[in-house]
C-alpha cells in the first residue's frame, strides 16, 4: 500500500488568498492512500523543501504530491527535493493551484472545490506512478549558430573561445545583419561598421568557427545533444576557396540592378558583395539578374533580340574563380544544441495609405534614411531626397509606424524606434545645422542608460520640435509634402511642409521565422515571435531541449540587448556541451510483450521512427521501443489496439484514474 | 453536473502549447469559469476517443481537447492524428446519443492565455445553457 503525502502550498497570498488551503489540506487527508498532508507558505522555499524532505523520512512516504504553481515552473526542483530524501524522482505529481486555479478564478468557494479536485487527481495519479531511471547517451560537442547578426555572431564567438566547436549559418551573402545598415547607435553615437566590422572579422577568422553564408537551415531531426541538420547551401557561382576578393568582377560586372541593402536607394551589380565591409568580403552571382544566364535561358520564341553573352567577370577574374557549373547542395551536419538567432525585419509601411502607401519618394523609413547617412552608402553619407536629390531642410519623423497599432496588427512597442529617432534628429542637425526636424510622436520611450538623456539632448541641443500626435495625411503638393497632424498637447491641428518625410517603422519577426520555429518545434507567438522557456527566468531556452533563441528573434530588442542575449544563449550551450553525456527523459513508451500482436500500428505513426522489431523467445515478432529515440509523445498508445504499449507517466490507467476520480463522486 | 446545475468540463491539454496558454491565462489573470478541470497530457495526439467517451460514460458534461496549431506540435505531427481520430469520435458521438457540441477540440499556443480563457469561458457558458447531460 502507498503512502502518499500531500503539501499543499500558499505560495504566499497567491493561491492562499483565493484557496481555501487548510480545507484542501483537510480533504487530502481523507482521500485513499494519503498518510499525509500539509500546508506551507512557500513550498519551493528551502523551509518548503526541507517539510517534504522530514515528512517523506518521518511519515514513511513513498509518493508526494506538490499541490503548488505550474509544473513547467517546479516540476524539476521538487524532483529534486524528494530525490535527496532518497524517492525516486518520478514518484511526483504537481497539482497546479495557481495558473489554473487562483490565479483565474474570483469565488473562493468554487476555486478550493477545482483545487481539490486537482488535488484527487493529482493523488490518483501519482498512486500509480512507478520509479523510473533515466539513461545516459553521448552528445556531439559542436553547436550550429542560425543567423549571423550581431546575436548571432556574440553567440558564435564566445562559442567558439570557449572551446567548442561552431557552425555559424547565414542566408544573405555577408554576415552583420541589420546592425551593418546602421549609420550610427544610440546613444553614443559610436559608428555602427566600425564595432560591428572586427567582431564580423573575428568570426572569419576564428579557428573553431565555421561561417557557411548565403546557406539556410532546411531540416532539423534528432533532439538534444544529437541534432541532425540539413543545411541548403545556394549556389554562389565563385569558388569562395580560390577568390581572393579583388573586386574586378565587381566593379566591371555591367548588370546594374537595385541594392537590397540599400533598401532600393542604391544599386549594385549581378555579381557583388552586399556592402564593402562584407563578411566573406568575396562575391556570389545573383542568377536572376546575370546577363550570361538570361542568354542561357534566351528561347528563340521570345521576343526582342537575345542578350550578349557577357561573362565579362568570367573573362576578368585573375584567379578564374567563377564557377557556372556549382549546383545548390544540401549539407548534414551534427550538433549538440542549436542557438536561433535569425533576427527581425521593418515593418512595410506600405499598408499606410494616409503617409502615401509608399508612393512618395521622398517618404522614407528610418532604415532607408540609415543608408543615406552612411558613408558607406548609396549617397556617400551626404542625405539627399531620392526624389530630386536635394538637400532637404525640413524634415519630419513620424514615430510608430507598425507599432502600437492594432489598425495594422501590431499592438506591440518596437522598443527602439524613439531612440533612433532621437539620434537622427541629433545627426541630421550635425550634418546640416540648417535642418530642422519635427517629430510626430505617441510617447517617448526613453528607458536605458542614458536614454533620456539623449532623447532630451535632441531636443534641447538639436532642436527638433517634439509633436504629441499622430499624422493625419501626407500629400504631394509641388516639391513639398504637406503634413498633416495633430499636435494632441495643445489640442490644434497642424500642417508642416516638409522636404522629406522618415517613419520609424517598427521591428517585425523575419521571414519564415514561423517555418523554421516548426522545423525546430519551438514555440511562436502571433506575431511569429519565438517564444522562450520562460519569459522572466529562462529568457534564452526554449521548451525543446538544446534549442536556444537569442536577440530580436524573440522581440523587439535594441542592440546591447542583443549582444548580453547572445552571450547568454552562449552560456547556455557552453554549460550543455561542457558535459560528457546527457541524461535522457524517462518518460518513454513501453510494449508489454505478451499483448503485442505485433501489427505494428504504433510504427505506422511513430513520427521518431522509434519502434524496432523484435522477435521473441517462442518466435512472435513484436515491437519493442528504442527508448533513445522515443520523445514520449503517446500518439502509438492511442493506436495500439490490443494496448500492449503504454507511456511511462501517463499510462492508460492513470489518466482513466483521474477521469474516474472525478465524477465517480 | 454539480449541485448548482453548472456542467462539469474536462479539459485535456498538450503540454506544450495549450498548457502552456493555460498558464499563460493564469499568469495573466484572464478569468474563466472555474467548471474546468485541467488533465495534462503530453500530446492531443495522446487522448485515446475511447478514454472521452468514458468521460461521458461516467457523467462528464463536455470535453475539452486543446493542442498546439496545426504545423506546431512539439512531436511534429501528434495534432494531425489526433484531428483525424476526434473528427470521427465527433460523428461516433452523435451516434451514441451524446450531442457533439459537449466535445470540443481546440489548438491554442504557449502565447494564447487570452483565448484560452474565452475558449473556456464560451465552451462553460455553452454547455449551462445545453443543460445537464441525460444519462440512460
Amino acid at each position: 500500500m502507498s503512502r502518499i503525502g500531500v503539501f499543499v502550498c500558499h505560495c504566499g497570498t497567491n493561491i492562499g488568498g483565493i484557496v481555501n488551503v487548510p480545507e484542501v489540506v483537510e480533504a487530502a487527508k481523507a482521500m485513499p492512500l494519503v498518510a499525509y498532508a500539509d500546508e506551507n507558505k512557500y513550498t519551493c522555499s528551502e523551509v518548503g523543501q526541507g517539510s517534504i524532505r522530514d515528512a517523506i523520512r518521518e511519515q514513511k512516504l513513498d509518493r508526494v504530491v506538490v499541490a503548488a504553481c505550474s509544473p513547467r515552473m517546479h516540476e524539476n526542483t521538487f524532483r529534486k527535493t524528494v530525490a535527496t530524501a532518497g524517492l525516486n524522482p518520478y514518484l511526483l505529481e504537481i497539482a497546479n493551484l495557481r495558473e489554473h486555479c487562483s490565479w483565474v478564478h474570483s469565488d473562493s468557494k468554487k476555486a478550493t472545490a477545482k483545487a481539490i479536485d486537482h488535488v484527487r487527481m493529482a493523488v490518483a495519479k501519482v498512486a500509480r506512478h512507478e520509479s523510473l531511471f533515466p539513461k545516459q547517451v553521448g552528445l556531439t560537442k559542436r553547436a550550429l549558430v542560425i543567423g549571423g547578426g550581431i546575436t548571432g555572431i556574440q553567440a558564435a564567438l564566445d562559442i567558439a573561445s570557449a572551446g567548442h566547436e561552431v557552425v555559424l549559418v547565414e542566408k544573405e551573402p555577408s554576415v552583420g545583419g541589420r546592425m551593418s545598415q546602421l549609420d550610427k547607435t544610440f546613444p553614443t553615437l559610436d559608428c555602427s561598421a566600425c564595432i560591428l566590422t572586427p567582431k564580423m572579422v573575428d568570426v572569419a577568422q576564428h579557428p573553431n568557427i565555421t561561417l557557411l553564408s548565403y546557406s539556410e537551415v532546411k531540416e532539423v531531426r534528432g533532439f538534444v545533444g544529437n541534432f541532425e541538420v540539413d543545411i541548403l547551401k545556394k549556389a554562389k557561382m565563385v569558388d569562395h576557396k580560390t577568390c581572393t576578393g579583388c573586386g574586378t568582377c565587381w566593379q566591371k560586372c555591367p548588370e546594374k540592378v537595385t541594392s537590397e541593402f540599400d533598401l532600393g536607394l542604391g544599386q549594385r551589380t549581378a555579381i557583388y558583395i552586399p556592402f564593402a565591409q562584407a563578411v566573406p568580403n568575396k562575391p556570389v552571382i545573383d542568377m536572376e539578374n546575370c546577363r550570361y544566364q538570361k542568354y542561357l535561358k534566351w528561347t528563340q520564341t521570345e521576343e526582342g533580340k537575345k542578350p550578349p553573352e557577357c561573362r565579362i567577370c568570367e573573362k576578368l577574374c585573375p584567379t578564374k574563380s567563377i564557377a557556372w557549373e556549382q549546383q545548390e547542395e544540401i549539407v548534414t551536419e551534427k550538433f549538440g544544441a542549436l542557438v536561433v538567432a535569425t533576427g527581425f525585419k521593418t515593418f512595410d509601411h506600405s499598408v499606410y495609405g494616409e503617409y502615401g502607401a509608399g508612393r512618395y519618394p521622398d517618404v522614407i523609413s528610418s532604415l532607408q534614411l540609415e543608408r543615406l547617412m552612411s558613408a558607406a552608402g548609396p549617397t556617400e553619407g551626404e542625405v539627399l531626397r531620392p526624389s530630386d536629390n536635394t538637400h532637404p531642410k525640413n524634415i519630419v519623423f513620424i514615430q510608430c509606424v507598425g507599432s502600437r497599432d492594432d489598425k495594422v496588427g501590431r499592438p506591440y512597442c518596437s522598443k527602439v524606434c524613439c531612440m533612433y529617432t532621437a539620434k537622427h534628429a541629433i545627426m541630421l542637425k550635425e550634418h546640416d545645422p540648417e535642418v530642422q526636424c519635427y517629430v510626430f510622436y505617441i510617447d517617448i520611450r526613453a528607458g536605458g542608460k542614458d536614454f533620456e538623456e539623449f532623447a532630451r539632448r535632441a531636443q534641447d541641443e538639436s532642436g527638433a520640435v517634439y509633436l504629441r500626435g499622430r499624422v493625419s495625411q501626407i500629400y504631394q503638393d509641388g516639391k513639398t509634402l504637406k503634413v498633416l497632424g495633430e499636435d494632441s498637447l495643445i489640442g490644434r491641428p497642424v500642417e508642416i511642409d516638409a522636404d522629406l518625410v522618415v517613419l520609424a517603422t517598427g521591428m517585425e519577426a523575419s521571414e519564415d521565422a514561423d517555418r523554421l520555429a516548426q522545423t525546430l518545434h519551438i514555440s511562436y507567438n502571433i506575431y511569429n515571435f519565438l517564444i522562450e522557456a520562460h519569459p522572466k527566468l529562462r529568457p534564452v531556452e526554449t521548451q525543446t531541449d538544446g534549442v536556444f533563441v537569442a536577440g530580436a528573434a524573440v522581440g523587439p530588442r535594441d542592440i546591447p540587448d542583443c549582444v548580453a542575449h547572445g552571450s547568454a544563449a552562449a552560456a547556455k550551450v557552453i554549460g550543455l556541451l561542457s558535459q560528457d553525456s546527457l541524461t535522457t527523459d524517462p518518460l518513454t513508451a513501453i510494449v508489454a510483450p505478451m499483448k503485442c500482436v505485433g501489427c505494428f500500428a504504433c510504427k505506422a505513426v511513430c513520427p521518431f521512427n522509434a519502434i524496432e522489431e523484435q522477435t521473441t523467445r517462442d518466435g512472435r515478432i513484436i515491437a519493442s521501443v528504442n527508448e533513445s529515440l522515443c520523445k514520449g509523445c503517446g500518439l502509438c498508445v492511442v493506436a495500439c489496439r490490443p494496448g500492449a504499449i503504454n507511456l511511462r507517466g501517463f499510462t492508460n490507467q492513470q489518466l482513466l484514474s483521474e477521469v474516474m476520480t472525478l465524477v465517480r463522486r | 453536473m454539480s449541485e448548482d446545475n453548472s456542467p462539469l468540463v474536462i479539459g485535456f491539454l498538450c503540454n506544450w502549447c495549450s498548457y502552456a496558454g493555460a498558464d499563460m491565462a493564469g499568469t495573466s489573470r484572464q478569468a474563466y469559469p472555474p467548471n474546468i478541470r485541467i488533465m495534462r497530457v503530453p500530446c492531443s495526439g495522446r487522448v485515446d476517443p475511447l478514454l472521452i467517451v468514458k468521460c461521458f460514460e461516467e457523467g462528464a458534461d463536455a470535453v475539452l481537447v486543446a493542442g498546439c496549431h496545426p504545423g506546431d506540435c512539439h512531436y511534429t505531427e501528434g495534432n494531425y492524428h489526433g484531428r483525424r481520430r476526434f473528427a470521427l469520435l465527433r460523428d461516433l458521438l452523435d451516434f451514441m446519443g451524446i450531442e457533439k457540441e459537449r466535445f470540443r477540440i481546440e489548438w491554442i499556443s504557449a502565447s494564447e492565455g487570452k483565448r484560452f480563457a474565452k475558449v473556456v469561458s464560451e465552451f462553460t457558458d455553452e454547455m449551462t445553457k445545453l443543460g445537464p447531460r441525460k444519462v440512460g
